[in-house]
Order: structure tokens, then sequence, then C-alpha cells
């Protein structure tokens, strides 16, 4: 009836899953308790579970991004306490906890933290960029943010029921083959993984469209903002890779399942197969991430420099020469499994040259500050953070692409140390600077500034005093993933490492305080004007928080940086006092679509990873009715009268002409 | 999303968007598409099977039917044209086409040298013998 489950599934023994699980489960619990009775529960529904707007969905990617890093740097902590005791002894965490920590720690950190961290602030960004009033598809674009949600679910539901896997975030055969990893761990794995890149496909399909087909009137591609550039170039690579991830895990399932023999040691089964697709998609995959990251620092630094962006067409090129090569670099992340000679250099030398489009950004964002005038605020510093940070990890990368170093260091915490280098100086300094950048284009109010950058410095610091040692003791030969060691030169740097992830978690206390904070303090934070950083591009065009349909009346562009321009023939022109010809607006309705897919999804992937074949059953039907029913819907859109777009949008006239005479 | 501008120099459309459709016109493009597909897989069953052509050469006749096949499904069904409203769809296409020629000529590539490099050891021997 049930599978494979059973009440043992439960880790009863085990105090340290079973109290974390036993505390998370009584603040979900209770927060829903509060929802329920308070009567939230009505808006919550109708204003964001089953919302399409897009500006909503990227709030709730970006909430999903943040509640995750809280769980995926709670197994970073436990990690670094582990090796910091576990000297000549074993630790607090047995091997096979430990295990699945890393395992855990890795996979979230990329799938459920980074990928809905940039995919939440594209979402939210992009569409007003271009001065648009949608993405291209809504309703799959809620379908998209749910079915990531119920990858995040199931992982987190193996933390109770089951185990996660022991195999580290790329489950590599023949260790996650049936054989060797015979329990539901990598099952979790491959089920949440398999729904949420369903989930990440669709979403760049979405966002793809919508850069190539939805542009506001005159906005050609040369005059979009770089973040809708990076967009462009890591939803397409978001496209090409991710059917391959898809596919690799597809096979390893069948493996698993049916007995098949893709990466078996037997009949006939090629280990090297895995490791060689995963990696078709896994190189790509980290563009994916830093690509958007990059925007975000090209619209930033632009702004706080108070110029355009410096060669605006060399950050184009780049943007898309990193798009095409990313894809031919892959062997660089198995240099020492066995290939030759000739392929490891081309492909080393192919790594080397993606670095020289990287190395043009860099100029570009160093020459946008030349002569600017800088404001220092929080995102402005996370920028800065990034360049000197991800110049490091960069390097460190060209580094490891030269084979015959990458002998030495495969597998040691050095890699570690420059990865880390380069997702948390990258990708993760980029997200928190958009997050603070567009927050108060999202919600109406700023972050608090003190608190910021208060956490900018327990970040920067932590990093640094966090990673530093882990390069100097992969030096020492300590491999990655060890549960406990016994060489006594790696103990003062795993000490200093520990004490770096503790001044992160400080700077992590620092975020929490500053929305608590800047929650309270909402009115005095309070953004009337929609352009609190004197932006250039249009997303601050409009009010904060933009109405549903963004812009009462869409602009027309004429030039780069479209926004800016506007304010300065204002400026020199006078405010004009027409009133706008405002129309009728259609927008597309809310459907819960997406949430009762997702709500079928977890119940199939559930019932997938613990056998239960009726229940899988149940779960299809149920998914597939939901689309079917959604296929036939009637009517898919309604309409804003125009008296009522005039009377939202009056709000944000009078504002803007209160700015323009205060500037003049 | 009725009144949202169309960017002035790209007149390209979705599928079903064409504004007036010409039934007839595009029943008979269907209809001489399916009718070269037949043509062209039964020409690759029949090749498979005869002795009238050199044998040798038959491989290489059945992939330049495949390729011919997929080029009529490009033109006729995806309705793929070199027509100014349809570069993102050629754009796309050429960017598929590349990755694929990465992916699957860079794994051969791969995967070769490593089974050569990591001949199990007794072949080795044999080679070596």
């Amino acid at each position: 009836m049930f599978g494979k489950l059973s009440w043992s599934a439960i880790p009863i023994d085990q105090p340290i899953p079973m109290i974390t699980s036993g505390v998370v489960a009584l603040v979900i619990l209770s927060v829903l308790a509060w929802v329920v009775l308070a009567g939230h529960l009505p808006y919550l529904w109708r204003e964001w579970i089953t919302s399409v707007d897009h500006k909503r969905i990227g709030v709730m990617y970006t909430l999903l991004a943040l509640v995750m890093l809280l769980r995926g740097f709670a197994d970073a902590l436990m990690m670094r306490g582990q090796q910091a005791v576990a000297f000549q002894a074993q630790g607090y965490l047995p091997p096979e906890h430990y295990n699945q920590i890393f395992s855990a720690h890795g996979t979230i950190m990329i799938f459920f933290v980074a990928m809905p961290f940039v995919i939440g602030l594209m979402n939210l960004v992009v569409p007003l960029q271009l001065g648009v009033r949608d993405v291209a598809f809504p309703t799959l674009n809620s379908v998209g943010f749910w079915l990531t949600a119920t990858g995040a679910l199931l992982v987190n539901i193996s933390l109770v029921v089951g185990e996660f896997a022991r195999t580290g975030w790329l489950p590599y055969p023949p260790l996650s083959e049936l054989t060797y990893s015979p329990g539901v761990g990598v099952d979790y794995y491959l089920w949440s993984l398999q729904i949420s890149g369903i989930g990440t496909l669709v979403a760049g399909i979405n966002l793809v469209t919508t850069v190539l087909k939805l542009r506001t009137k005159g906005m050609n591609y040369l005059r979009m903002p770089m973040f809708c550039w990076t967009t462009l170039a890591s939803n397409l690579l978001i496209v090409a890779a991710f059917p391959i991830l898809t596919a690799t895990l597809a096979m390893l399932i069948l493996d698993r399942y049916f007995g098949f023999h893709f990466f078996t040691n037997e009949a006939g089964g090629n280990v090297m197969m895995f490791m060689n697709l995963i990696w078709a998609w896994g190189h790509p995959e980290v563009y994916i991430l830093v690509l958007p990251a990059f925007g975000i620092f090209s619209e930033v630094v632009s702004t706080f420099s108070g110029k355009p962006l410096f060669g605006y067409r060399s950050m184009v090129l780049a943007t898309m020469a990193i798009c095409v090569i990313s894809f031919m670099v892959w062997l660089h992340h198995f240099f020492t499994m066995g290939a030759g000679p000739n392929v490891n250099a081309i492909f080393g030398i192919a790594s080397m040259i993606i670095a020289v489009p990287t190395g043009v950004k860099i100029y570009n964002w160093l020459f946008t500050m030349y002569l600017g005038r800088v404001r220092f605020t929080t995102p402005m510093l996370w920028a800065i953070g990034f360049m000197v940070t991800f110049l490091i990890g960069g390097l460190t990368g060209v580094l490891v692409a030269v084979p015959p170093a990458d002998f030495l260091l495969h597998n040691s915490l050095f890699l570690v140390a420059h990865f880390h280098n380069v997702i948390i100086g990258g990708v993760l300094f980029g997200a928190f600077a958009g997050y603070t950048y567009w927050f108060s284009k999202a919600f109406g109010f700023r972050l608090h500034e003190g608190l910021g950058k208060a956490a900018f410095w327990c970040w920067l610091i932590g990093f640094y005093v966090a990673f530093m040692p882990l390069y100097a003791v992969g030096l020492l030969g300590m491999t990655r993933r060890m549960q406990h060691y016994d060489v006594p030169e790696w103990r003062p740097w795993l000490l200093v490492a520990a004490v770096g992830a503790l001044i992160i978690f400080a700077g992590i206390v620092f975020q929490i305080l500053q929305l608590v904070v800047s929650i309270r303090h909402r009115v005095e934070l309070r953004d009337r004007t929609g352009d609190p950083w004197d932006g250039r591009s249009l997303e601050w065009a409009t009010a904060s928080p933009p109405p549903v349909f963004n812009f009462a009346v869409t602009p027309v562009v004429s030039g780069a940086d479209a926004y800016w321009a506007m304010k300065v023939r204002a400026r020199r022109d006078g405010a004009s006092d027409q009133s706008p010809d405002y129309k009728d607006i259609e927008m597309p309705r809310n459907s819960p679509t997406g949430f009762v897919c997702a709500f079928f999804a977890t119940v199939m992937g559930f019932a997938l990873i613990w056998h239960i074949w009726w229940m899988v059953a149940a779960g299809m039907v149920g998914a597939f009715a939901t689309f079917v029913v959604f296929a036939w819907r009637d009517h898919d859109e309604y309409v804003i009268p125009a008296a009522d777009v005039a009377r939202i949008d009056q709000v944000n006239v009078d504002a803007r002409r209160a700015l323009m005479s205060g500037a003049v | 999303m009725s009144d949202l501008p169309l960017e002035p120099h790209a007149t390209d459309v979705a599928p079903g968007d064409e504004g007036e459709i010409q039934i007839r016109a595009r029943i008979l493009g269907y209809v001489v598409g399916l009718g070269i597909a037949i043509v062209l897989t039964i020409t690759s069953f029949f090749i498979a099977g005869t002795d009238l052509v050199w044998q040798p050469s038959i491989p290489v006749a059945i992939v330049v039917l495949a390729i011919a096949q997929m080029g009529v499904h490009l033109v006729f069904f995806l309705h793929i044209t070199t027509g100014p409203d349809n570069t993102n769809n050629v754009m796309a296409l050429a960017f598929g086409v590349l990755i694929v020629f990465l992916v699957i000529g860079g794994s051969l590539w791969i995967m070769s040298n490593l089974n050569q490099n990591m001949m199990p050891m007794d072949q080795i021997m044999q080679m070596q013998r």
C-alpha cells in the first residue's frame, strides 16, 4: 500500500534532524495558524498564491531563495563546526549524516537559493525595464515558480521522512546507483530536481520570449538595459542546458528504477558518460547564475556612478560570447578522470579564453566608475565588494583551468574555495545588490541603509576569513568532504574558517534585522517618487510598487538609458501639463493552475520516491486534469477601464511633477 | 495585451497570431510537406533493404535522406523561412544546432578519448604485444 514507506523512515533515533524539523514544523504551523486565524488566507490566495503578476511571482521566487538560504547556511555552519572539532576525533556528526549535509548544502544552494534568487529578480525587473505590462506567458510563469517550490519542499521533506543523498551535490555513479545507494536519498535528489527543473525550463522559455517579443515601442535590442541582455543570455542557456540535466537524471532514474545500465559498472554501462553529460549542463549552469548578476552590477554601477555604462556594446558582445563559449569548456571539471593531453589542452585553453569576456566586463565597470560621482550606497558596496572578490575567484579559476595544476588541486579544498569565491562573490553578492536595489520598487519602501552596510561588511569579511584558509588548506593537500582528519597542520586553518562562517552568520542576522527594521519603519522609508536612486532605466519611471499594469501608458523609447533621457528632457522643457491619453487595459486573470499543478507534482514526486504507485497515478492524473481544465478556459483576461487607470496613475504623475520641480 | 505596441522594425509574429489565415494555402502546404515526408521515409526503408545500390553507400544515403527529412519538417511544418519576420526562429534554430553540435560532437570526442586512455589493463597489454 505505501511502497517502501514505513515508520522506520522517520529518524527518531537522530536528535539533530528530529529537533530541527520539529522546530521548523512548529514555525510553519504557527505561521499557518496565524494566517488562518487573522483571516489573511483569502488575501494570500487571491493576491499571491494564484497571482500571475510577474512582480508578485518574482517576489515569491526571491522569498523562496531567502528562506532556503537559511536552510543551506545552517548546513554550512554544521559542516564548518564538524571540521573544526573533528581533528583526530569523530566530531558530532556521524559520517552518514555529514554526507547528507554536504550533499543537501550544495543542492539547496545552487538549485533553491541561487536559481530562484536570480530568476526572481529577472521576473520582477525585466518586464519593467522593457517597458511592458507583463511577461509573455503569465500563467506558465506561475506554474514554473510553484514547480520550483515543489522541488524545494521535497528536499526538505527528506529531512524528516527518510534521508537525503550522500553522494555530493552531483550524484556521481556508480555511488549513486542502486547497488551502492539503496536508500531513498538519491531518489529524493532526482525527483526534486526533475520537477524543479521543469519549472526552471518553463521560466527560461518565458523570459527568452519576453525579451525577444515584448519590448515597448522604440526599445531596440541595443537600447535594452544591460540586465535585459544578461537575462536573455542566461535564459538562452537555461533553454539549451536544462534539457541535458533532465535527460541525464532521467537515465539515472531508469538505472535505479528499471534496472537499466546507462551508468552502471557492469553490463556495458559507462560512468564517465554521466560525468560528461552532467557537466555539459553544469558548466553553462554557472553562467546561468552569474550572467544575471553581471547584469545587476551593470545597472547598479551605472546608476550610482551617475554615468551611462562604459562600453555598452562590448558588454553585449562579452555577454553573448560567454553564452556560447560556456558550452565549450565542460571537460575542465574532469581533467583528471582519464582524458588525454590533447583533449585536456583544448578544454583548458577554452576555459582560459572564457575569462577574457569576463575581464572585459570588469574593466567596463571600472571605467564606468572612473570620473563618475560615485555614491556609496549598499548596492554599490556589494558591487565593489564583488569586483575585488570575483577577481580573486576568477584568477584562481584560470589557475585550475591549467590541466597540470588541476591534477594537483582537483577535489581539494582549493577547488571548494574557488567555486565559493565565484558563487558567493559573484552570484550571491549580485543577488544581494539587486535585492537592496530593487526592494523599494517591489514594496514601495527602501531597506534600512545602515543595517544593510553592516550586513555587507560582515559578509565580505566573513567570506575572506572563511574561504581564504580553505585555499591554503587545499594547497596543503586536504580533500573536500572529509568527515574527520588526522593532519595537525590543517587544524588552525579550519578553526579560522569556522570563525569566518560565524562572521557570515552575523551578516545574515543583520540582513534579517534589516528586513524587520525596514518593515517597522516603512513610513519613514517610503519611496513616494518611484525613483529613489536617481535611476536610468524604465523600471524607475513607474510608481513603487508599480500598479498591476506596470505602466498606465506604455513608454516610447528613443535611446539608451530611456528613463534618464526622459528626466533630462523634462528638466530642460519642463514637465508637460498634458494629461496622457489613457486607454482600457487588458490584463491576464489570476489562475490557481500553477499551485494546483505543483500540489499534484508534489504528491507524484513523493510517491515516486517511495514507490507508492497508486499515488503516482493519482498525482499524474491530477496534474494532467489541471492542465486540461486550464487549456479549456473561456476567458483569461479582464479589463481595467481607462478611468481607473487614470485615477491610479494620477498619484504617480503628481509625485513625478513634484520631483521635477524640486530638481529644477 | 492588445494595445501593446509592436516594435517598429520587428514584425515577427507568433504562430497563430498572423491575422487573416489563408486556410487553403496552408492546407496545401501541409499536404505537400506530408507527401514529401512520406516519400523520403519510404525511400529510406527501401534503400536499407535493397541491393540496387552499392552497399557501402547505404549509410550515407540514409543520413542524407534523414537530413532532407529534417529540412522538410522545418520548412513545411515548423514554417522556418528566410523572410524578415522569421529572424528569431532562424536564430533560435542556429543556436540550437550549434549547441547540439557542440554537445554531441564534444561528447563523442571526449568519450572516445577516454576509452582509448582508460582501456582495461589486459587490452593495453594485448596492444603492446
